[in-house]
């Protein structure tokens, strides 16, 4: 198929982004708050940050927010009332300035809440989202897209991707869905016609480091390796891998009352917390640490391709930079795929 | 670190302990957390100025404690706040050997526990000026201000409970925002949540939180939930005088007995 | 607009047994009837039961698929849902969703026999598939039920032990641990496994289905396989926490199979195939 590619200006990102508002769009962009980046409603252009080579979060939130309410109940005198959340409520939304990884990674959220059973919610949220991808032209010591499917000018995932063609360069834009086409048909000045443009010597070099089919096929017969307990020594058994991780799912449902009324919200939720698989008896089939963490690189790089036919890692780094003590997921990936069986 | 390094190697070998707890290279410029278990892994251990991870939080971490006697590269801080745990029953000298190295990044071996206590009332505990400086600033806030200081600062807290995770004083095998018979805290991340949290984690460690900023350090989201201890500190300061970790001394805001009959503390 | 998949049909308590010291029987009935009407599920399925404003539980549907018009579950107060359901009157409003999760093959064991094993409070997904066995009764040859409880009075369901007790065409023993028995007790007295190694049931044609605690599993399952029954004939059910229903907030897995979703039903042969995570 041929890419309908356009030549966007610098200066026209800013027209770009009041045509979205005149058109009602709400717009989640990066923002710098102590010098960390994450995505926040945009109200207006200017204090959106370019400087980042990954945000500490992912954007997941546009589609999972960290807290949803789910229904509404009220008891009164003539009884329970129970409402699901109304979803024309959900605003249309341009997501902007995401990288690829994150991108990519809506796809394989998305075949968790549509595995089988289809989660209506996050469907609809989602399907009022345009993604916005932006290339990568920098790359970290935590990144390695190219490892597991990715690279940093990949266009899965994102309804336009734009690349910035050098340092203070205009932008190339790849129009790659009708919710991209419908962007460049409200604003078609900014997207001008171009000449074929090359992307490629303007991305970042990620060199890749394993093969994901070698680790998956490790992890097969590794459940019971020592591995992990090695490996995990030194992780204190947070969500932080998980709340920033643009694939991780899991979620806590939980009823909070006001009087005689309230509401069912669903939360995230980490398979890294020990009180996760819990039961109430005291008993817990996943004990210790050690057992969370191959849960975590088992559920990625085993559980999901083998059930859900995607794997759930990007590549993205986040939970590496986020992880307080420093477990470097490209790390142990590396040594799982270098045991020897 | 040649002296740490050697006398690591000597403590495996001769088996006086069953690991040692130090600091190696990490990713990029960072250091992390190494659990030396046999003699010729020591070499691997570093220390300098970058190692500000607060080792204490492994010694009561079931996979380590389990390994048998430790041993633990500790900065004053990561001392200090052994002895507050010493104090509430976690460690004692049968199942921890203190390798301290003091603010001049010199190694020094202690006998026990005790001697630790002696050398860590040497130093008060002084909050450093730009935290001062803010923690003045804040209390200089209308209230209305103050509020939306602080519901701007943490409404963004997903709850990822990694603050709780890196403190070496968070150790409850159930937290209080684990319960829900009564549910103490809700636990959705809004603001009411997270407010909640963070009062309730402010106050649990008044009175034992030793300032050594290892909560702000692990927020993924760099969220300056330490200018609440820190303003704890202040306050027990201005009300009842310097806070100093000691073994035997009586607690400011909590009791610890071993035959307490709730065990979510152990 | 599409199903809420969270979204709970409302139930009325229309009856409520009380069946052991913490152990109390629902019986559910749909607010509304077109809900009812479209409501169908098969022996082994799960729900999610929930109090407003407190939160969802996840238990077995206890009563027979072939008994349409009402639902009823069984359950021990433990925390904090099932203390809240326990203070529930008859006639409140409480919440449910499912079915979930996959069912016991009743179809395939026409003209087999049926071993039931319980244990403890274990019995409540059982009853469903008894009930769905002695209601379909010519599709089987004998059907024989061993439930043993800690004590006496632990033992639930006390109504229909007395009904399965007179029935010709059910063996029914019920067991007590050791020390657990009444003065006037005449069933039998010792765990669950020594009675089944005791009666010996015949593996001809037979199928096993076994729920309980954990301990008294593990040790009725060798004593199944040294009276010849094979693992694909043995089947039990699985309980992991859980939070959805439907395999996407992450928590019942073992290993690749999802409690859930895969579960909770399943024979000896698949368990044996699971990695330690249960
Ligand atoms: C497939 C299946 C069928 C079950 N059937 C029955 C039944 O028929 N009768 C019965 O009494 N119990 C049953 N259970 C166990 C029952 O779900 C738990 O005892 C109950 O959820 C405890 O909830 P709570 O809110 O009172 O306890 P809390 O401790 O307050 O619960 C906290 C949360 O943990 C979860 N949880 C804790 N323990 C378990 C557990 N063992 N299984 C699943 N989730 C758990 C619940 O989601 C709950 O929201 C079943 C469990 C499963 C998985
Ligand atoms: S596991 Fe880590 S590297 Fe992979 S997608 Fe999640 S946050 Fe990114
Ligand atoms: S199981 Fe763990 S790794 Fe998998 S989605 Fe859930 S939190 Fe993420
Ligand atoms: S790997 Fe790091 S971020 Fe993840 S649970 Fe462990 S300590 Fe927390
Ligand atoms: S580490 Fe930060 S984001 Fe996580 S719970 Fe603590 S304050 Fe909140
Ligand atoms: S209960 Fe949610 S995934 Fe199984």
């Amino acid at each position: 198929m041929n890419i309908d590619k356009r030549l966007v200006r610098k200066d026209s990102l800013e027209k770009l982004f009041d045509i979205l508002k005149q058109n009602s769009k709400t717009i989640y962009a990066p923002f710098s708050k102590n010098s960390k980046v994450s995505f926040r409603e945009a109200d207006s252009f200017s204090g959106i940050t370019t400087d980042y080579i990954q945000t500490t979060q992912s954007s997941k939130e546009v589609a999972f927010p960290r807290n949803e309410k789910i229904l509404n109940y009220s008891k009164d005198k003539e009884g329970m009332k129970v409402k699901g959340i109304d979803l024309n409520d959900i605003p249309e939304v341009v997501l902007w300035g995401v990288r690829p990884c994150d991108t990519m990674g809506i796809g394989e959220l998305s075949a968790i809440f549509n595995w089988d059973y289809k989660d209506e919610i996050y469907n609809n949220r989602l399907s009022r989202v345009t993604v916005f991808g932006f290339s990568c032209s920098k790359s970290d010591d935590y990144c390695f897209c190219t490892s597991v499917g990715g690279n940093p000018g990949n266009t899965q995932g994102s309804d336009i991707l734009f690349t910035q063609l050098g340092e203070n360069g205009d932008y190339l834009a790849e129009i790659l869905t009708d919710k991209g086409s419908s962007i460049v048909s409200i604003s078609s000045a900014l997207f001008e016609k171009t000449e074929n443009i090359e992307k490629e010597k303007f991305l970042a070099e990620v060199p890749a480091r394993f093969e994901r089919e070698e680790i998956r096929g490790k992890l097969e017969k590794f459940f019971d390796s020592q591995l992990w307990v090695e490996q995990s020594l030194k992780c204190i058994g947070c969500g932080a891998c998980a709340y920033v991780c643009p694939t991780c799912a899991c979620f806590d449902i939980q009823d909070e009352a006001h009087g005689k009324s309230g509401s069912r919200v669903r939360c995230w939720d980490s398979c890294g917390f020990s009180t996760f698989t819990l039961h109430t008896s005291g008993h817990n089939p996943r004990e210790v640490q050690s057992q969370r963490w191959r849960q975590r690189i088992m559920h990625k790089f085993l559980i999901m391709p083998d059930r859900l036919s995607v794997y759930g890692c990007t590549g993205c780094g986040r939970c590496s930079r986020a992880c307080p003590v420093d477990m470097n997921i490209l790390e142990h990936l590396i040594s799982i795929q270098e045991v020897s069986l | 670190m040649d002296d740490l390094r050697k006398r690591a190697k000597e403590l495996l070998e001769t088996s006086a302990v069953k690991v040692v707890i130090g600091y190696e290279q990490g990713t990029a410029n960072k250091t992390r957390a190494l659990f030396v278990e046999k003699a010729e892994d020591a070499d691997c251990l570093i220390f300098d100025s970058r190692c500000v991870q607060n080792l204490a939080t492994y010694v009561t971490k079931r996979e380590v404690k389990d390994k048998g006697k430790m041993a633990i590269t500790a900065t004053l801080p990561v001392m200090r706040s052994i002895i507050q745990l010493a104090s509430e029953f976690q460690v004692n000298d049968n199942n921890l050997l203190v390798l301290g190295i003091t603010p001049e990044s010199k190694l020094v071996e202690f006998k026990n526990l005790s001697e630790v206590e002696t050398f860590v009332h040497q130093y008060q505990i002084e909050i450093d000026a730009k935290n001062k400086e803010m923690l003045d600033k804040i209390a200089k806030m209308t209230q209305a201000e103050r509020w939306k200081f602080w519901i701007d600062e943490l409404s963004p807290c997903f709850k990822c409970y990694a603050c709780r995770a890196a403190c070496p004083m968070c150790y409850c095998h159930r937290c209080t925002v684990d319960f829900n018979q009564p549910q103490w805290i809700p636990v959705p991340s809004h603001e009411l949540g997270n407010l909640e949290w963070h009062i309730m984690r402010a106050i649990h460690l008044t009175g034992r939180c030793i300032d050594c900023d290892a909560c702000y350090n692990a927020c993924p989201l760099a969220i300056p939930i330490n200018l609440l201890t820190k303003r704890m500190l202040e306050d027990v300061k201005i009300n009842f005088g310097s806070y100093q970790p000691s073994i035997k001394a009586d607690h400011l805001m909590s009791t610890y007995k071993p035959d307490d009959k709730e065990n979510f503390i152990q | 607009m599409t199903d809420n998949l969270y979204m709970p049909y409302l139930m009325r308590i229309e009856r409520v047994t009380y069946e052991a010291p913490g152990v109390k029987t629902f019986m559910l009935r749909f607010v509304n009837d077109d809900d009812q009407e479209k409501f169908n599920f098969k022996a082994g399925q799960f729900g999610e039961y929930s109090v407003f404003g407190v939160g969802e539980s996840t238990f077995c549907i206890a009563s027979s698929p072939t008994r349409k018009s009402f639902i009823e579950c069984t359950f021990r107060q433990t925390g904090k849902v099932t203390n809240a359901l326990s203070g529930c009157e008859e006639g409140s409003i409480i919440g449910f969703r499912g079915p979930f999760g996959n069912t016991f093959p009743i179809d395939g064991w026409k003209g087999k026999s049926l071993l039931f094993i319980a244990g403890g409070i274990a019995l409540p997904p059982m009853r469903c598939v008894i009930w769905n066995a002695l209601d379909l009764r010519e599709n089987f040859k004998d059907i024989t039920i061993i439930y043993g409880a800690r004590t006496v009075k632990d033992l639930v369901y006390k109504y229909e032990l007395q009904e399965w007790e007179r029935r010709k065409d059910v063996q029914l023993i019920t067991t007590v641990d050791p020390g657990g028995e009444s003065p006037d007790w005449k069933g039998e007295i010792g765990f669950v496994p020594t009675i089944v190694e005791k009666i010996a049931p015949s593996s001809k044609d037979t199928i096993a289905i076994v729920c309980g605690p954990p301990v008294m599993i593990k040790y009725t399952f060798p004593i199944l396989s040294s009276l010849g029954f094979t693992d694909e004939n043995i089947f039990t059910t699985l309980e992991n926490r859980m939070k959805c229903g439907f395999g996407k907030c992450g928590r019942c897995n073992v290993g690749k199979v999802y409690v859930c979703k895969d579960g909770p039903v399943f024979t000896l042969s698949q368990l044996k195939n699971l990695p330690d995570e249960y």
